[in-house]
């Protein structure tokens, strides 16, 4: 089959989503249709994933939006949470921690969103405390060793701390899915 | 193939970093990307069909009426959302924002001095049927200044955001009216490739305008990839 049309342009998400993509965080009278808990936070298992989002002059970003996407072979979700309301502006997902599929490595899809930003950007959240799948896994292995930190969210306890730098020494490895 | 046929469009979307839109000098990634083989889990997405969506949600001129109708030029939104075959996207949900009539955003960051409308929100929602169709009602958006430049105004605009079949058909845009003359001083609009532009440009639609009511505008939106499930690729 043949393409028949061009796809439609990214634009950006501006500095105005709040009141129509994440109202109720934000204190709008309109309904979420999707917040930060992919899983309820009383889950026994439920785990933490948050950060902050920074720019190239390491200042943190009060306006983005970021979803967190999972999907295993058990288990999939779907967040979304902006950076404007919680102290220190940061992101904050409630969820369960994805499983590994095929021997790989077992990862959160994170897409950000931002005024300043024309299209989005695809990163991936993998964790400190799979070494060993890590080690193995064909996706950070294509990443050049020095950069491959900046895909892996700290741990303490039942909380995953991941920063996504959009610029700087430490930018954040992105995706072109 | 499928995966090189339909790819990211470079020659429509546009660039990361655009300077003329100066916000995106410190927040377009400046490294090359990582190309991410379209595996079973990366190509597969949550369901949105479950969502609840509400009575009017898809009516911005009803789903937030407090004491009278929202002010402004009424108008109907809609199209068809397709992929780069022109095949429907069924059930996907497409969500919309933007300025009331007077180009002020309900948005507490907004500081225009335009005033709000205690009638209008500015947001709804719908999911496309079983053709790919959806439709708005809702009150043509003001165009408002903004600080990028001196003498820097937004055209008219809708801002929507769709999600398609997988992460891959992610997308978030801005649907603008034709004629409109600050496009051709708006950086935003002007970051797309000059192929591009006619597509984030609605037509307006005299046949499906609603007599003694509301103009109409048609807004087709295409969205990224095939058909294939991610198990036929494999
Ligand atoms: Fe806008």
């Amino acid at each position: 089959m043949e393409k028949k049309f061009l796809q439609t342009p990214s634009q950006t998400v501006g500095p105005y989503f709040a009141y129509g993509l994440t109202p109720e965080q934000y204190g709008y009278d309109f309904k979420s249709l999707v917040a930060n808990e992919l899983i309820s936070p009383l889950h026994p298992e439920a785990i933490i994933v948050k950060g902050r989002v920074l720019d190239g002059n390491g200042e943190v970003i009060p306006d983005a939006m970021v979803e967190l996407w999972h999907k295993d072979n058990e288990q999939e979700g779907f967040g979304r949470f902006g950076t404007g309301t919680l102290p220190g502006n940061e992101y904050l997902f409630y969820a369960l921690k994805p499983q590994s599929v095929d021997c790989n490595a077992p990862y959160f899809s994170l897409i950000v969103f931002m005024r300043g930003q024309l299209i989005h950007s695809y990163t991936r959240i993998y964790f400190a405390d799979e070494e060993s799948l890590n080690e193995k896994d064909s996706v950070l292995n294509q990443i050049p060793e020095d950069r491959r930190n900046t895909l892996i969210a700290s741990k303490t306890g039942n909380v995953y701390q991941f920063d996504v730098h959009m610029q700087g020494d430490n930018e954040t490895v992105f995706f072109e899915v | 193939m499928s995966t090189i046929l339909f790819s990211m469009d470079e020659s429509v979307h546009p660039p990361k970093l655009y300077p003329d839109y100066k916000s995106t000098v410190l927040r377009a990634p400046s490294r090359p990307m990582i190309v991410l083989p379209q595996g079973l889990s990366e190509m597969s997405g949550p369901v949105f069909g479950d969502y609840q969506l509400g009575e009017f949600d898809h009516d911005l001129t009803k789903n937030s009426i407090v004491n009278g109708n929202p002010l402004g030029e009424r108008i109907v939104v809609h199209g068809k959302v397709l992929n780069e075959l022109g095949q429907p996207i069924p059930n996907t949900l497409v969500e919309i924002w933007q300025a009331n009539a007077a180009g002020r955003y309900v948005h507490k960051v907004d500081k225009h001095e335009a005033p709000l409308d205690p009638n209008f929100l500015g947001t709804g929602r719908t999911r496309t049927d079983k053709d790919g169709y959806y439709c708005f009602y809702t009150i043509k958006p003001g165009a408002y200044p903004w600080g990028n430049h001196f003498n820097a105004w937004r055209p008219n605009h809708i801002h929507f955001s769709l999600f398609g079949p997988n992460i891959t058909t992610r997308l978030v845009t801005q649907m603008y009216f034709p004629g409109d003359p600050l496009l051709q001083y708006d950086p935003i609009f002007q970051g797309v490739p000059e192929k591009g532009r006619p597509l984030v440009i609605a037509s307006f639609d005299l046949d499906r305008t609603e007599p003694d009511f509301a103009l109409a505008y048609r807004f087709d939106i295409i969205l990224r990839g095939d058909k294939t499930t991610p198990f036929e690729k494999l």
